[in-house]
C-alpha cells in the first residue's frame, strides 16, 4: 500500500506518494487553472496507473475541501500538514515560513508552538507576485532575475495587493526601473509576511523557506535573508511539504484511485452555489445587443502626403497608453491603443513616428495630454496642454451625446463617473484604491484561470448560472473565487460572474446607486473594460436599459484630449516633429528631495534639451517654478504650533509622551500638565516612515487604520531613547465641544493603548483611564492616579493648578488655530483666493499620514483649513445619523458651515483613513449635507502609502469643477468676484506660454 | 434631526394595525421574545430570511464600510419588505441601539437612511434602548414587559448553555433540541397565563429545566470543547457567521456560547463603572445599581441551576469575568463588548474550552482592542488557549473561513489526544 497525498491549493495541485517504507517515491506539481474537479480526476488517474490496486490517501489544501468531503476522503489543515512534514523531514527546525498560491504561513516550532496564517485581508503571495509580473509584463523568472540588478527600493504598501498595485503603477509611470520594481515587489512580501504574520514575534534559528514563491525566487529567499539576518533553507522538497504531510496523515482507509476518479464527475451535491441570471438567456437576446452596441470605429484615413492638419491626444492612463490623432472637424484620423508597461515615452515616440510615417506633410496644429503620465508625456514630447482626466473625457462624451449626463469610464485601474447638470460636472465618484474592480483586475483573473481577454469574455457571454460573486476588493473576491471553485461552479460562470461584480462594485460601491435612482438619462459608457461585452451587457442588466457607448469607448480620454486642444483654439504645436521625436533622449535618475522633512524619493526624467520631468514629489515645490505662491496651510501651522511643546527636562522623572492619535490635540495639555509639576517630558515627535517600521512587527490587527498602526512605532521610539515611564492614557470621554449629543472619541482612539500594551508585554505604559470631559474634578483623579502609579510626593494643590493651567494651555491652543484661520480666511476672501477645508482628525495633520495632500493643496495658490479651525462659527449640526463623537461632530458642522457659504470658491475635502469603520457613517452624512446645497464632494482616503497620482487626479477634478461652477456664476450674476480661478492645468500652461 | 431623511414615528394606533419585524440574533432566545412581544399586544414577527439576497440587499443600501451586522440586519428587514409579503403600510421594525461609542449606536439611523433610499419612508422604525434615545409612543418598555424579556434572556441562555453541553453527547440523536423546543412552548405558554417570569417561578422553572437535560441519556466521550467569543451579532447570528456552531457542531466539537445575561448585566455595570473612574451623578448610580442588583439575581438562578448536576459545567458569573478582566485589560474599555470579550476568552481558557472562535466583523473597531490585540496576553496567561480570529464580511469566504478554524481544530484535537493519552498511562 503506498500513502498518498493530495496538496489542492489555489493554483496548483501537488502530490506526493510515500512507498511502503514510507520514501518518497513520486512527486507530481500541477497548475489545475481552477478546473479543479478536472485536474484532480486527471491526477487520480495517473496515479492510479503507475501506482494499481488500493491506496491510502489523505487531501489537503484550502481548494481541497469541497472534493474531500464529497468523496469521503480525510482531510488535513494545511498548516497542521505542513508541521507534521517538517517534524519529519526537518527535525532541527526553528521557524518555517511558507507562501502560497493565496496564503502565507509562519509556523513557530521550538520555544511554544505557534501557528499563524495570513487573515482575510491580505496579498503579499504568490498570487500578488503573479499579478505584480503581469502588471509589469514580465515573467516571473525575469522578475527574479530583475531583482538581482536593482539599485534602490521603493516603499511599496506590503499590505495588500491591491494597495501595492496602487503604488506600483505610479512608479512605472513615472520611470522608474523594472529591476527596482521587481526589488521592491519582493520587499513588499517579506515585510508583510514578518509584520503581519509574527506579531512581534521574533524569526530566529533554524529557519525553513516551503512553497512556491520561496522555491522559485532565490531572491525572495535572499531578501528574507537580509531581512532577518540570517540564512533560511530551502529543502529539496520545498513545494512539496504540505502534500507529504498530508501522505503521512493518511488513514488505514484505502481507494481504489480508477474508481475514486470516475466518481468525480458524478459529484452532484456541490452545484449550490448562488446564481444570478445568465447574460443572455437565448441567441434572441444576444443578436439584439449586438445589433445594439456594434458600431466600429472606422477606418483610418488614408496615408498620404498632403499636408493634413491634425490635433494630437494623448491619455497615458494606468496601464495603457491611447494616442489619438484628429482632424479639424473632430474625426478620427488615427489612433493606438497600447498596454503601456509603465513606458508610456516609448508608446508615444512609436505612436508619432508612425504618425509622421503616415501623413509626411502633417501639419500638428495643437496637442493635448491626459492621464497618470500626463506630465512626462508633455515634458517629452513637447505637448501643448495638459487636461484633467475628467474634463477630457466630458469633452470627449459631449461629442458623441450633446445631451449626455452621466459618464461612466472603467479604465485598467480607475472608475470615473461623472454626473453632468447644465453642462458643468456635477457630481464626481472615483473608486478608491481598495475597490479596484477594474480591468486589470479581470485581466488579471483571466490570467490566472489561463485564458487572454477575448476568450475568457467569451466564455463569459456563455455562462448559463453566473456565479454571484458580491462586490467586493480584489483580495476578497480571490477567495470568492476559490469557494465558488469549491462549489464546483464553471469556468463560463465565473468569468459572467466577475463581468457582474465589476459592474456592481461600479454601481454600488463606488456611485453608491440607491434602488430605484437613475443614474440619468443619457447615460454614455467608455474606458477599455466596457470595451468587454460581457461587462457592458451585465451593466445594462443591472441598470435596466441601454446605454450609448461609443466606438471609440477605449480612447475617450484621448480624443478628448485632442478635443480640448481644438477647442483652446491652438494652431501651432509644439510637439515634438519627426526629427525632434527621433533624437528623443530620455534618463532617469532617481533622487532624494531635500525641499522639507518629507524627504521625497524623486524620480528624474531628463530629456534631450534639457526638459525634465520630476515625479514621486508629494507638494509642487520641487517641480513650481519661482514667484508663484503657495497658499496658507493650516495643517502645517498645527505642525508648528505642536512643535513648540517640546520635549525638556524636569526635577522630577521625565514622561514620555507619544505624537498619536488624540495626542495630536491633546499635546498641549499633557505637556503642561507634566510640567507644570516639574516632570520632564519626551515628545516622540512626528511619525515617518522609518519610525513605522520600527513598530510594524508589532500591529495585532492589520486592517486597523494607520494612524493607529502608527502608535507602535513611536512607543518603540520612546523606549529607544530610554525613556521607562510613558504616557498613553485611555479616554473614552473627548473634551464636550457642545456640537454633538455625546462625545466620545472612537474605539481606536479610545482604547489603543491597550493593543499596545497587549503586543508589548516587557513595557509597562502608564494608561490610566482618564474623563479630561470632567473638567472639575478631573485633578482629583489624576491626582490620584500619579501617586499610585508615578510618583506619591505630589500634592493635590499643586496637581489642581497644573490641571488648570492645561486646561489653559489647549484652549488656547485651540483659539489661536481659530484666531489664525480667520486672519486667513478674510485674506483669502479680500484676495480672491480658493479655500479647501480639509476635513479628518487631528491626527491627520502628521505628515506621514497627511502624506504631503495638504501642502500639495497649498502649492496650488489655495488656503488650507482644518475643520478645528472653524468651530467658533459652527453650531452642532442636524445630522440623520447619531452625532456623538467629538472629532466627528465638528466634521458635520464644517460641512454644514461649507454649505451654508453657497461660494464654488470654498470646498470641502475629507480625509477619511482606510478602515475607519465611523467614516462609513460620516463619509456619506458629509456628502449628503453638501449636496443637498447643491455643493461638490470629495473624498480622499488615505493609508500607509497614499498613491498620490490618484489624489492629485481627483483634487484637480475638483479644483476643475469648481472653477467651471464658478465662471457659471460669473457670468450669470453680476457683482460678484470677477477674479477667474484657473485650475491648476491651466495655470500651468499660463507659466509655459509666459 | 434634519429633513433629509424622514423619521415617522411608531403611534399608539400603529400597535393594533402594524406588524412589528425584528432581526433573528440568538436562536432560543429571540423565539420565545416573539412570544412575549405577541402577548404584551404587539404583532411581532421574528425574521429567519436568509441567502444571499439578505447581504447584497444589505450592501445596496447601507455604505459597504459599514460593519457587517448592519449591512446584514438591514438587508434582512428590507430584503423582507420586498419579498416577504409584509405590506409597508402596516409594518414597523425594531433594532436595538446601544448608544455606546461604538459606530453600531448608529444603525438605526442607516436603517431609516435606508428605508428611504429603498422606497419605504413610511415604515417606522422603533429603537430599542434604556436611554430613552429616538422615542416611540406606541412602543415602550415598560417593567413588565421588561421584566418579561429579561426572563427570556435569562430562559434563553440556561437552554443554550445546557443544550449545547448535552447535545454532542446525547444518545438519541435529536433529543436535545426536541427538549428546546418542547421548553420554548411550555415557556410561552406559562407567560401567556401571565405566569413563569417572576423570581420563584423562574427558580422553580430553571430546576425543572436542568433535571430534564440531566435526563437526557447520554454517553460522554472525550470531544473537542470550543467556546466562541465576538462582536455580539457576528458571536450568535448563523446568518452572519455562515452557521458557525452547527459547523462546529459537524466537527464534533462541545461549544460553550456564553450567555447574554452577562452582556446586559455589563451594559447595566458600565455607566457606573464610568462614575467610580471618572466621578459623577449619583443618579445614574442609583438607577444603574437596582438593574444591576436586579439582573445579578436572573443571573443566580440559571448558574445555580446549572450547578445542580455535577456534569455540567458552570460558566463564570459576570463579577468573576470581571476579575479575570483585571490584569488583562481595563474594565473602562466599555466599546462594544470591551473588556468583556477578553474576560470571556480568559474565562473560556480557564474553564477548558480554550479552543476559541473570537468571531468579528471585517474591521471591528473595537475588537481590533478587544479581541485581536488581546489573544497575545489572553495566551500568555493561558498558553494552552489555541484562538483564531475570524473576520465575517459579505465578501469573506466560507471557505477560507472554514480552513482557518480547521487548523485550530487540528490544533485542538491533537492536545486532546496527548490529554487523553497522558490520562490513560
Amino acid at each position: 500500500m503506498h500513502r498518498i497525498g493530495l496538496d489542492i491549493g489555489s493554483t496548483t495541485i501537488k502530490t506526493v506518494v510515500l512507498n511502503e517504507s514510507g520514501r518518497v517515491c513520486h512527486t507530481q506539481y500541477e497548475r489545475h487553472y481552477s478546473r479543479i474537479a478536472q485536474k484532480t480526476r486527471e491526477v487520480l488517474q495517473t496515479l492510479s496507473r503507475k501506482f494499481p490496486g488500493l491506496q491510502s490517501l489523505c487531501i489537503s489544501g484550502s481548494a481541497g475541501i469541497g472534493l474531500s468531503e464529497q468523496l469521503g476522503i480525510r482531510f488535513a489543515q494545511e498548516v497542521f500538514a505542513t508541521r507534521q512534514a517538517v517534524t519529519t523531514l526537518q527535525p532541527e527546525a526553528d521557524v518555517v515560513i511558507e507562501l502560497g498560491g493565496e496564503d502565507a504561513k509562519i509556523l513557530f516550532l521550538s520555544g511554544g508552538t505557534d501557528f499563524c496564517m495570513n487573515g482575510s485581508c491580505a496579498g503579499g503571495t504568490g498570487a500578488f507576485i503573479d499579478q505584480m509580473a503581469t502588471l509589469l509584463q514580465i515573467s516571473q523568472d525575469e522578475m527574479n532575475a530583475l531583482a538581482m540588478d536593482h539599485e534602490k527600493i521603493y516603499p511599496v504598501a506590503s499590505r495588500c495587493g491591491v494597495f501595492a498595485k496602487s503604488d506600483i503603477q505610479p512608479l512605472l509611470n513615472q520611470g522608474a526601473t523594472k529591476e527596482d520594481i521587481s526589488a521592491s515587489i519582493f520587499q513588499a512580501v517579506v515585510s508583510q509576511t514578518i509584520a503581519g504574520l509574527a506579531h512581534g514575534r521574533p524569526i530566529r534559528g533554524n529557519v525553513v523557506y516551503l512553497g512556491g514563491p520561496l522555491t522559485f525566487f532565490s531572491m525572495l529567499r535572499e531578501t528574507f535573508d537580509a531581512n532577518l539576518k540570517l540564512t533560511g533553507v530551502c529543502p529539496s522538497l520545498s513545494l512539496y511539504y504540505v502534500a507529504y504531510g498530508a501522505a503521512l496523515l493518511a488513514g488505514e482507509e484505502t481507494f481504489d484511485l480508477e474508481k475514486l476518479a470516475d466518481r468525480i464527475p458524478q459529484l452532484t451535491g456541490w452545484q449550490s452555489y448562488d446564481s444570478l441570471r445568465p447574460l443572455f438567456r437565448d441567441r434572441r437576446e444576444r443578436v439584439a445587443f449586438e445589433t445594439r452596441y456594434g458600431q466600429q470605429l472606422p477606418a483610418f484615413l488614408e496615408p498620404s502626403g498632403d499636408p493634413v492638419r491634425l490635433y494630437v491626444g494623448i491619455d497615458a492612463g494606468s496601464t495603457t497608453t491611447k494616442c489619438a490623432a484628429l482632424t479639424e472637424d473632430g474625426a478620427i484620423a488615427f489612433y493606438r491603443y497600447l498596454p503601456s508597461g509603465g513606458q508610456p515615452v516609448r508608446h508615444v515616440r512609436d505612436f508619432l513616428l508612425e504618425l509622421y510615417d503616415r501623413w509626411p506633410n502633417c501639419q500638428i496644429l495643437g496637442s493635448a495630454a491626459t492621464g497618470y503620465g500626463e506630465d512626462i508625456v508633455r515634458a517629452a514630447f513637447g505637448v501643448d496642454l495638459g487636461v484633467v482626466e475628467t474634463v477630457a473625457h466630458y469633452t470627449a462624451a459631449k461629442a458623441y451625446d450633446p445631451q449626455v449626463d452621466f459618464i461612466i469610464d472603467i479604465g485598467g485601474q480607475d472608475i470615473k463617473c461623472f454626473k453632468i447638470r447644465n453642462g458643468a460636472v456635477d457630481q464626481i465618484f472615483l473608486n478608491e484604491a481598495c475597490s479596484s474592480g477594474c480591468g486589470s483586475f479581470l485581466q488579471s483573473f483571466a490570467g490566472t484561470l489561463g485564458y487572454d481577454m477575448e476568450t475568457f469574455c467569451e466564455h463569459a457571454l456563455k455562462g448559463t448560472k453566473p456565479v454571484d460573486l458580491g462586490s467586493r476588493c480584489t483580495v476578497f473576491m480571490n477567495s470568492s473565487v476559490k469557494q465558488a471553485q469549491k462549489d464546483g461552479a464553471a469556468m463560463e460562470d465565473i468569468a459572467a460572474g466577475l463581468a457582474v461584480s465589476v459592474v456592481k462594485n461600479a454601481l454600488y460601491k463606488v456611485i453608491r446607486l440607491k434602488q430605484g435612482q437613475k443614474l440619468g438619462d443619457h447615460i454614455i459608457v467608455q474606458g477599455g473594460t466596457f470595451l468587454n461585452d460581457a461587462v457592458l451587457r451585465a451593466f445594462e442588466l443591472e441598470l435596466g436599459m441601454p446605454v450609448t457607448r461609443p466606438a471609440a469607448a477605449g480612447l475617450m480620454g484621448a480624443v478628448g484630449a485632442a478635443l480640448y486642444a481644438r477647442d483652446k483654439g491652438l494652431d501651432h504645436s509644439t510637439l515634438r516633429t519627426r526629427d525632434q521625436v527621433l533624437n528623443l533622449s530620455h534618463s532617469v535618475k532617481p533622487t532624494v528631495c531635500q525641499g522639507c522633512t518629507n524627504h521625497c524619493r524623486l524620480t528624474v526624467n531628463v530629456f534631450d534639451g534639457g526638459k525634465v520631468c520630476i515625479a514621486g514629489n508629494r507638494c509642487e515645490k520641487p517641480v513650481r517654478h519661482a514667484g508663484s505662491e503657495s497658499g496658507h496651510n493650516m495643517l502645517a501651522y498645527k505642525r508648528q504650533r505642536l512643535a513648540r511643546f517640546s520635549s525638556r527636562k524636569g526635577s522630577r522623572k521625565t514622561i514620555g509622551i507619544p505624537l498619536v492619535l488624540n495626542m495630536y490635540e491633546l499635546l498641549p495639555f499633557w505637556h503642561t500638565l507634566f510640567t507644570r509639576l516639574d516632570f520632564g517630558v519626551e515628545v516622540s515627535g512626528f511619525s515617518s516612515l522609518a519610525l513605522y517600521h520600527r513598530g510594524q512587527g508589532q500591529i495585532p490587527s492589520d486592517t486597523v487604520c494607520y494612524p493607529a498602526k502608527l502608535s507602535h512605532g513611536h512607543i518603540q521610539a520612546l523606549r529607544d531613547r530610554g525613556i521607562e515611564d510613558i504616557f498613553y492614557p485611555c479616554l473614552s470621554y473627548n473634551i464636550d465641544e457642545d456640537k454633538s449629543v455625546n462625545h466620545y472619541n472612537c474605539p481606536v482612539v479610545a482604547y489603543y493603548p491597550e493593543s499596545i500594551q497587549s503586543t508589548m508585554p516587557e513595557q509597562k505604559l502608564l494608561m490610566p483611564y482618564l474623563g479630561i470631559h470632567r473638567r472639575k474634578d478631573f485633578a482629583k483623579h489624576f491626582w490620584k492616579f500619579l501617586r499610585e502609579e508615578v510618583d506619591d510626593t505630589v500634592r493635590l494643590r499643586d496637581v489642581q493648578k497644573a490641571v488648570n493651567a492645561a486646561y489653559e494651555a489647549l484652549d488656547a491652543y485651540m483659539e489661536d488655530i481659530r484666531s489664525q484661520a480667520d486672519i486667513w480666511l478674510q485674506e483669502a476672501r479680500s484676495r480672491g483666493r480658493e479655500v479647501v477645508v480639509l476635513c479628518g482628525r487631528p491626527y491627520h495633520a502628521d505628515p506621514e499620514v497627511i502624506h504631503g495632500i495638504d501642502q500639495y493643496i497649498a502649492s496650488t495658490g489655495r488656503l488650507v483649513l482644518s475643520e478645528d479651525s472653524l468651530g467658533h462659527h459652527t453650531s452642532q449640526a442636524d445630522t440623520d445619523v447619531l452625532n456623538q463623537w467629538t472629532y466627528h461632530a465638528r466634521l458635520y458642522s464644517a460641512a454644514r458651515w461649507v454649505a451654508s457659504q453657497h461660494d464654488p470658491a470654498i470646498q470641502l475635502v475629507q480625509l477619511v483613513s482606510f478602515g475607519c469603520g465611523v467614516d462609513a457613517i460620516t463619509g456619506d452624512e458629509v456628502r449628503a449635507m453638501l449636496e443637498s446645497e447643491g455643493c461638490l464632494y470629495t473624498q480622499v482616503k488615505i493609508d500607509e502609502i497614499t498613491n498620490l497620482g490618484a489624489v492629485k487626479i481627483r483634487l484637480r477634478s475638483l479644483f476643475a469643477a469648481a472653477g467651471q461652477r464658478q465662471q457659471s456664476r460669473q457670468e450669470g450674476a453680476s457683482g460678484c468676484r470677477d477674479r477667474r480661478q484657473p485650475g491648476v492645468s491651466d495655470r500651468r500652461q499660463e507659466r509655459q506660454q509666459a | 434631526m434634519s429633513t433629509r431623511v424622514p423619521h415617522p414615528v411608531f403611534t399608539e394606533e400603529m400597535r393594533k394595525t402594524h406588524t412589528i419585524l425584528f432581526p433573528n440574533m440568538v436562536d432560543i432566545h429571540f423565539r420565545l421574545l416573539q412570544n412575549v412581544l405577541e402577548q404584551s399586544g404587539y404583532h411581532a414577527r421574528l425574521l429567519t430570511n436568509e441567502g444571499s439576497q439578505v447581504s447584497s440587499t444589505g450592501q445596496k443600501y447601507v455604505h459597504n464600510d459599514t460593519c457587517y451586522p448592519a449591512l446584514l440586519t438591514i438587508g434582512q428587514m428590507i430584503s423582507a419588505l420586498e419579498t416577504g409579503g409584509y405590506d409597508p403600510d402596516r409594518t414597523a421594525l425594531v433594532l436595538p441601539q446601544t448608544g455606546g461609542g461604538c459606530r453600531a449606536s448608529n444603525y438605526v439611523s442607516l436603517l431609516r437612511k435606508a428605508l428611504r433610499d429603498a422606497g419605504y419612508p413610511q415604515v417606522p422604525v422603533i429603537s430599542l434602548n434604556l436611554q430613552g434615545l429616538d422615542d416611540s409612543p406606541g412602543f415602550k418598555i415598560t417593567l413588565p414587559l421588561l421584566r418579561k424579556m429579561l426572563a427570556c434572556m435569562a430562559y434563553g441562555d440556561l437552554l443554550m448553555i445546557l443544550a449545547n453541553q448535552v447535545r454532542p453527547y446525547e444518545l438519541q440523536s435529536g433529543q436535545t433540541d426536541q427538549l428546546v423546543d418542547q421548553w420554548i412552548r411550555e415557556l410561552s405558554g406559562q407567560f401567556e397565563t401571565g405566569a413563569g417570569y417572576d423570581l420563584h417561578a423562574m427558580k422553580r422553572n430553571d430546576g425543572l429545566i436542568a433535571r430534564s437535560f440531566h435526563e437526557v441519556p447520554v454517553r460522554r466521550v472525550p470531544k473537542v470543547k470550543t467556546g466562541v467569543v465576538g462582536e455580539i451579532y457576528v458571536k450568535y447570528s448563523a446568518l452572519a457567521n455562515n452557521h458557525l456552531e452547527e459547523f462546529l457542531r459537524q466537527q464534533d466539537c462541545e461549544i460553550m456560547m456564553p450567555g447574554i445575561m452577562q452582556f446586559l448585566l455589563y451594559a447595566a455595570d458600565m455607566p457606573l463603572e464610568d462614575v467610580r473612574l471618572y466621578g459623577g451623578k449619583k443618579s445614574t448610580q442609583v438607577l444603574n445599581g437596582v438593574m444591576l442588583t436586579y439582573l445579578t439575581k436572573y443571573e443566580s438562578l440559571v448558574m445555580d441551576a446549572i450547578g445542580l448536576y455535577p456534569e455540567f459545567t458552570v460558566p463564570a458569573r459576570y463579577r468573576r469575568l470581571k476579575e479575570l478582566a483585571g490584569g488583562l485589560i481595563g474594565t473602562g474599555c466599555k466599546m462594544g463588548e470591551g473588556w468583556l470579550l477578553t474576560a470571556e476568552m480568559a474565562e473560556l481558557a480557564e474553564s477548558g474550552y480554550g479552543n476559541i472562535v473570537c468571531a468579528q466583523p471585517f474591521g471591528c473597531l473595537p475588537n481590533h482592542i478587544a479581541g485581536k490585540a488581546m489573544i497575545a496576553k489572553v495566551r500568555r496567561r493561558y498558553p494552552e488557549a489555541n484562538i483564531v480570529a475570524i473576520d465575517y464580511d459579505p465578501g469573506a469566504a466560507r471557505v477560507n473561513q472554514e480552513n482557518r478554524i480547521k487548523l485550530m481544530l487540528s490544533i485542538a484535537r491533537e492536545n486532546l489526544q496527548q490529554r487523553t493519552a497522558a490520562a490513560a498511562d
